[in-house]
């Protein structure tokens, strides 16, 4: 009876000791992912207003800007539906260019500029974020659809390159 | 003509696995000799087989052969000759012929160095082998054969990834992969256990120096990766809980759990059906592993151009691997009866309490690894899990893990005494608590809580092993006679235990190692003009301009810098930015003047205006090397414990077969 008493004990214990863990686990896990949304989900005001999120897309080609300071940059991302202005103080990852996918992570502002303070990096340039290419695809079937009727393929294949 | 002999050696190599899967096997449940007899003959055709397709691809990528697909689009006739070699693996299809090759090295040296092995349990755990290996020949060449051919044949190839042409990634990957398909040969021998339905201490002994092989190599590996993303990326860490960082790290978690509860079971046959899960778990992740980095499922950044059918056929095989084995386990683990008793204070509880750790440890990788992917199924958004809440759960456990650490090694087997371990550890103790204090004061920590936690852990790991390598030696001949008796414990039965404490003290560097740098690193983005200097941490930088420098396929800006500490200057820093001439692509190349109590470390940002000033980052990186320098301390422990004689015996003529182990040749060849 007490060899039996004392591994019930122990187990007790172990529930408990798992439980705590893992409810600790999850409540840090709350406050440190960030969501992801496309720039036009950013435009329609889905994202968080006072939380870290990512926001993600192509480059604008020709918006990228440096400021007065030498290290702040702006550039434009979009998913070819909807624009977010990207403003990061820093050195760009090497593999960073426009026309080039991008994900960004940070806060808007009140001036609607996104406030990345970490901008993706890559090893190999035909690589593109999953998150990127499912923003663009979405996006650009939706756009397809409405003006021109095309099929699908295509888009997600220049996408994939 | 050079790479369809290749091809045709895989498909070989594929029918030799099939053969080796089933036929050995077969014999061995049957008690067919002939058949069992087989295994070794069929692990050294296999390895032939798929050396001949190595070194077919090799050749193609020193001809600068472009017809073939995965040469053009890895190789470029201006790379130098020795990444031209490396280039082999720095692929999608080449690392998996790397990867099956190792297989096929482990195989072969299982059936060269296990003479002594029972034949049953030998052509078993061949056969178990085979069985992965046809795995990953039908995954080669259903979806990524490397000898595809190109038409029309170009002229040119598209160059290697430029982050991969340097010496520290050509030799990282071999390493990584040698630890991850180490594993199997654990796996195989758990395996081939269940399947005997026989888990004893002369299993525990035949797998340990194996696993501690592979467990050395995957440290090693890790540890390259990590040294190669801090020079080579220029963003000055060591670490980042990427996926595929944690990918490696996983396995290498869940293996160390194994090499000590392996000890428990080889030294005390208990915790036997614990071992063997986790065998299989080690394995297994070292799949999901592969699985993660070559699906693209998560966001990270090694992931390759991915192709979803190649994600696919992983996860089924893993589904197949871990189902099958899981399922073997439930079957057949009951029947494996349990071991010695043991007391709650004892060697055993603390072996216990270490695996549990590890264990916990992982499933907390595991799972924020994977939440990306379980928020998307279950469509609560698209979420990326940031690097301070990994920090977070590795910080909650590691000072658990530490202190356990200095106990552990002190507690003796079976049953203890409270007031004989304190006897042996009080001082260690004691002098581990002034350390907090002493480092406690803000003179030393400047108000870092975790300066002193983390260096009174290092110390009381430190001290914890030198009082018990004390004990060992007082009771082998006294404390007059402690050099000698060092002496002869090295060259005898004692090099497993030096081992260990090697291992442990490479922990209590690597603790030192994080403490200093997470706290006291300086890192700063600045505009520099020519001439202009700025200061960090004591460090003045001069940046004197930056200048163009062709090199062999590549176009550099090169900047050169000044550093000085105080008045003296102390390194002329050359750092670059390239932009390759293969496919454009543009590399960062940091300079660092390394040094044991810290780093200084430039790199080229861009260039801003037309002035000639650059954007450049700088940074201070206190003891970065001991964490690497940790690393290296734990694989050389690994090195000597695997050099103990209790594992060489299949040289000498053994007494008992049943309880000898070959694997401490393995050292050597590999």
């Amino acid at each position: 009876m007490k060899a039996r008493h004392k591994r019930m004990i122990l187990v007790g214990v172990a529930i408990l000791g798992v439980g705590a863990a893992a409810s600790m686990a999850l409540s840090a896990l709350k406050s440190n992912i960030a969501y992801f949304f496309s720039p036009s989900q950013v435009l329609a005001g889905e994202s968080p207003k006072d939380a870290v999120f990512r926001v993600g897309g192509l480059v604008v080609d020709h918006s990228l800007k440096r400021q007065e300071d030498g290290l702040t940059v702006r550039f434009n991302v979009t998913d070819n539906a909807g624009t977010v202005p990207v403003s990061y103080t820093g050195i760009l990852p090497d593999l960073f260019g426009e026309g080039q996918g991008v994900v960004a992570k940070g806060r808007i502002g009140g001036d609607g500029v996104f406030y990345a303070d970490e901008v993706l990096a890559k090893h190999d340039e035909s690589y593109m974020p999953p998150e990127v290419a499912d923003t663009l695809k979405t996006a650009q079937a939706e756009n397809l659809v409405e003006s021109t009727g095309k099929s699908l393929a295509p888009a997600a294949q220049t996408v994939a390159q | 003509m050079v790479p369809e002999l290749g091809h045709l050696a895989l498909i070989l190599a594929l029918l030799i696995a099939l053969v080796q899967a089933v036929f050995p096997l077969a014999g061995s449940l049957s008690g067919n000799r002939p058949w069992m007899a087989m295994a070794r003959p069929l692990a050294y055709g296999q390895l032939t087989m798929i050396a001949i397709a190595f070194a077919a691809l090799t050749q193609a990528f020193l001809t600068s052969d472009f017809s073939v697909l995965y040469v053009a689009e890895n190789s470029n006739s201006l790379l130098p000759t020795i990444y031209k070699f490396s280039a082999v693996w720095g692929g999608h299809e080449g690392s998996l012929l790397l990867w099956v090759l190792f297989m096929a090295c482990w195989g072969a040296a299982v059936a060269a160095l296990s003479r002594n092995l029972p034949l049953t349990v030998m052509s078993r755990v061949i056969s178990v082998q085979g069985m992965i290996t046809v795995g990953f020949l039908l995954f080669m060449l259903l979806t990524s054969n490397p000898f595809e051919r190109l038409f029309p044949v170009p002229q040119e190839g598209r160059d290697l990834n430029p982050l991969l042409q340097d010496p520290g990634l050509a030799i990282h990957p071999p390493m990584l992969y040698m630890g991850y398909v180490g594993f199997s040969v654990a796996f195989a021998f758990a395996l081939a256990a269940l399947i005997g339905g026989r888990l004893d201490a002369a299993w525990a002994r035949w797998s340990r120096p194996w696993t501690t092989v592979a467990w050395i190599f995957l440290t090693i590996g890790i540890m390259l990766g990590s040294w190669w993303s801090y020079y080579e990326l220029g963003w000055g860490g060591w670490w980042f809980w990427d996926p595929v960082e944690n990918a490696s790290l996983m396995p290498w978690l869940v293996g160390t759990a194994l090499i000590h509860s392996l000890a428990v079971t080889e030294k005390r046959g208990a915790f036997k059906s614990w071992t063997v899960l986790l065998a299989i778990c080690a394995f297994s992740l070292s799949l999901l592993g592969t699985f993660l980095v070559r699906s693209g499922v998560l966001t990270s950044v090694h992931a390759f151009a991915t192709d979803p059918a190649r994600g696919m056929f992983i996860l089924l095989f893993l589904c197949v691997v871990v189902g099958g084995s899981l399922a073997l386990y439930a079957w057949r683990a009951p029947e494996v009866s349990e071991g010695g008793r043991f007391d709650l204070l004892s060697r055993e509880t603390s072996l216990l309490a270490n695996n549990l750790l590890f264990v916990a440890f992982t499933v907390l990788v595991l799972f924020g690894t994977l939440a990306p992917l379980i928020y998307e199924a279950f469509d609560w958004g698209k979420i990326s899990v940031g690097f301070p809440w990994f920090n977070k759960m590795f910080l909650a456990l590691a000072p658990f893990m530490a202190i356990l650490l200095g106990v552990g090694p002190a507690v003796r087997w079976k049953h203890d005494e409270p007031m004989r371990l304190l006897r042996t550890l009080w001082w260690a103790l004691a002098l581990s608590i002034l350390v907090l204090a002493v480092s406690y004061l803000p003179a030393f920590s400047s108000g870092h809580l975790w300066v002193p936690v983390g260096l009174a852990l290092a110390a009381w790991l430190v001290l914890a092993h030198v009082a018990v390598v004390l004990e060992r030696l007082k009771n082998k001949g006294g404390l007059a006679r402690m050099g000698p008796a060092l002496l002869a414990d090295l060259r005898g039965g004692g090099r497993s235990f030096y081992g260990m404490v090697i291992a442990h003290l490479g922990v209590a560097v690597f603790v030192v190692g994080v403490t200093m740098v997470s706290n006291f690193q300086h890192e700063e983005d600045v505009r520099l003009s020519p001439n202009a200097s700025y200061e960090l941490a004591g460090y003045r930088f001069e940046f004197l301009g930056a200048e163009a420098v062709p090199g062999p396929n590549y176009m550099a800006q090169r900047g050169h810098f000044k550093v000085y500490r105080g008045d003296r200057q102390i390194a002329n820093l050359f750092p670059e930015k390239r932009a390759y001439l293969g496919g454009g692509m543009p590399m960062t190349e940091a300079a660092i003047d390394p040094g044991l109590f810290r780093d200084v470390y430039v790199s080229m940002g861009e260039a801003v205006g037309d002035k000639g000033d650059w954007a450049v980052r700088l940074y201070y990186k206190p003891f970065v090397r001991w964490i690497w320098l940790g690393a290296i301390l734990m694989a050389l422990g690994g090195v000597v414990t695997v050099s103990d004689p209790r594992y060489r015996m299949a040289r000498a003529p053994a007494r008992r077969p049943a309880t000898s182990s070959a694997g401490g040749t393995s050292a050597a060849t590999a």
